[in-house]
């Protein structure tokens, strides 16, 4: 009997690592790296764990089409050694750029300095790595956090009215988004009346958001805003506002940070009054920022995506035109 | 050392911790008892628990069947996000919310046909067995919202999870669930013959129980009662987010169970342990929210106030209360 789990098991992860193996290659071997001039992007992503993170793919793949650029993508399933991995098997193509979201900060001086001899320029888009050695890749381009969590607290400051107590919706504990969109808002806020009575993370989740919201509402005496890290646990505090018999965006004011579609309609109805967008859709930039890098001219190290912010009218018109 | 000082022993320790945690949040937040009527349904922090409590409840009852037949479900959560994915999908597609709830509870009998088939018929560790679906039912939701979160409008769909007959619907049909099982199992002698799987499945199949359909069963209801849990999640929300809905809710459930005294040995269970259980988890999450206990050191309170809820009712403790040396 065991000795039949045991040959079972190994069978198993034979053909997992196997699966694995030809998971990275697949998408190699067909094409290779053809010298016609044609620009080759190795991208190894995150994975599809979102919403957000689908529409981060769509517009990598829509826009490396546009900008005639041949893309091979890979999906990392969350995993720091299938995107490893995915890395090598680019230097192995020789692609022309290799660009990727790290799934985790640290751990990648390896396979960059791999990436680094072969001469092929590396991009971090969305998250960025923890490395003393900034030459192992050309340029990040990703959102600035802080800078969401400054224009959100910007926003109340100067529609605030007779607005004091906040209550905070926070992301998943530790998650760099939480802590600077936190940080971000705190600074904003620094000095006028407007304080923080309460702050609970919420997980990024709709429901997360609903139940920190109505544990809130019976415990906190006088709530004026609600500021949550997404829009997600923003649409989960509206809910718990309305059992509690109040109007969302009225008395309750709600700023939210990400602008997905769903965010964006409660936005225009005017359940939320403001969204600071966190933008997927940085293709284009990527595209621009690769072909800038591989005909030899400088780029900054560190590129901010290009992210606006809605209030209710803005998202009315904006709305027709969203994606994801 | 008869059976009922046993029992009463076992349910004195979660019974005083659900009052301590209550009394704690009384002193925080003297409101906290207070409970009024708003548009029609009870408002107030204890409404709360009982319906964010009521899919953890639903889980750990199907769990603590299948944990009295010495078996574990880890595929609970992962089921409970099929089920809400298949009927947000199916609403949004323009279906009738019956329907797609209807679908869900098929789907969700066929996993438990399946977790049930993998331990009963071909003897797989019920760990490793419901392993399978608890990774592979992820993957299955998320294929059936494509990665997407699958927002509805539908009212109908919104009355199982944020709905209210004066109390909350989810903790309703929870605990018509509890009663159902309590009739079921203990009134007739269903109870004994589960009972007696988890005690010696060799033994009870040689006494002329039928091991195998009862394991079978068992598997069933607990995907059923997570799919019926997952409605109460999604339409909670009124959206199906593949990711985390009922992400780890098996842990929850698990701990509700062994909380409530049941062991994971198999045998003797208590359906009044786990009531208990779900609802001493529900509480110190809501308590963690109330009385705003920074979210860095969440996980902490928690683990140590269930730790102190299971070292009181180590088994050694309980010995020396009887005076029976340890």
């Amino acid at each position: 009997m065991l000795k039949k789990i045991t040959t079972a098991a190994v069978a198993v992860m034979l053909a997992a690592l196997t699966a694995c193996g030809s998971g990275g290659s697949g998408d190699a071997g067909s094409s290779g790296a053809k010298d016609d001039g044609k620009i080759t992007m190795g991208f190894a992503q995150v994975g599809a764990e979102s919403g957000w993170r689908t529409a981060n793919t769509k517009s990598i793949q829509e826009e490396a089409a546009a900008a005639g650029i041949d893309l091979k993508f890979s999906d990392a399933q969350q995993k720091q050694e299938n995107q490893i991995k995915a890395i090598r098997s680019y230097i192995q193509q020789k692609v022309d750029i290799i660009a990727f979201s790290p799934v985790v900060e640290t751990g990648w001086d390896t396979v960059l300095l791999e990436a680094k001899r072969a001469n092929i320029p590396v991009i971090l888009t969305d998250r960025a790595i923890d490395s003393d050695d900034t030459t192992l890749y050309k340029t990040f381009l990703g959102s600035d956090f802080v800078l969401e969590g400054k224009k959100a607290g910007e926003w109340l400051k100067e529609n605030a009215g007779t607005a004091k107590n906040v209550v905070e919706l926070q992301g998943t504990t530790g998650a760099a988004p939480a802590i600077d969109r936190k940080k971000g808002f705190e600074e904003a806020i620094a000095g006028t009346d407007l304080k923080i009575v309460a702050t609970q993370t919420g997980d990024f989740t709709r429901s997360g958001g609903k139940q920190v919201m109505e544990a809130f509402l019976k415990s906190v005496p006088q709530i004026d805003v609600v500021y949550a890290h997404n829009d997600d646990m923003g649409l989960g505090a509206i809910e718990a506002i309305k059992a509690a018999g109040k109007v969302p965006g009225k008395d309750i004011k709600i700023i939210t940070v990400d602008a997905v579609k769903d965010g964006m309609t409660a936005l225009a109805a005017g359940e939320i009054n403001y969204i600071v967008e966190c933008n997927p859709l940085l293709g284009k930039q990527l595209m621009d920022l690769s072909k800038k890098v591989l005909a030899g001219e400088e780029v900054p190290p560190r590129v901010v995506t290009e992210e606006s912010a809605f209030t209710s009218e803005q998202a009315k018109t904006e709305l027709p035109n969203r994606k994801y | 050392m008869s059976s009922p000082a046993v029992l009463r022993n076992r349910l004195l320790w979660p019974v005083l911790a659900l009052v301590a945690l209550l009394v704690l949040n009384v002193v925080v937040t003297p409101s906290f008892f207070s409970l009024r009527l708003q548009d029609g349904h009870l408002f107030g922090s204890l409404i709360d628990i009982l319906r964010n409590g009521a899919p953890t409840l639903l889980i750990a009852l199907g769990m603590t069947l299948v944990i009295a037949t010495r078996g574990i479900d880890l595929s609970v959560g992962a089921v409970a996000a099929i089920a809400g994915a298949v009927t947000c999908t199916y609403i949004a597609s323009g279906g009738d919310a019956w329907v797609g709830m209807g679908l869900a509870l098929a789907l969700c009998a066929v996993l438990g046909l399946w977790n049930g088939f993998l331990v009963s018929v071909l003897g797989i560790q019920p760990i490793i067995a419901t392993l399978v679906l608890m990774t592979a039912g992820r993957g299955i939701a998320m294929l059936i919202t494509e990665g997407q979160i699958v927002t509805v409008d539908s009212p109908t769909y919104r009355e199982v999870g944020a709905g209210f007959l004066v109390l909350p619907i989810a903790i309703l049909i929870s605990l018509a669930v509890l009663g159902l099982v309590a009739l079921v199992t203990r009134k007739t002698a269903l109870g004994m013959l589960i009972e007696s799987v988890g005690v010696n499945p060799s033994a009870s199949r040689l006494a002329g129980v039928k091991a195998r359909t009862i394991i079978w069963t068992v598997y069933v209801f607990a995907a059923l009662c997570a799919a019926v849990a997952g409605l109460m999640i999604s339409s909670n929300v009124s959206a199906a987010d593949a990711n985390n809905a009922g992400l780890w809710i098996e842990m929850d459930a698990i701990l509700a169970v062994v909380i409530g005294g049941t062991s994971l040995a198999g045998g003797r269970y208590s359906l009044t342990g786990t009531l208990l259980g779900a609802l001493i988890i529900q509480t110190l999450t809501t308590t963690v929210y109330t009385i705003g206990i920074a979210p860095e050191i969440t996980l902490v309170f928690k683990a140590v106030v269930v730790i102190a809820v299971c070292l009181m009712q180590a088994p050694i403790r309980i010995r020396v209360r009887q005076g029976v040396p340890a």
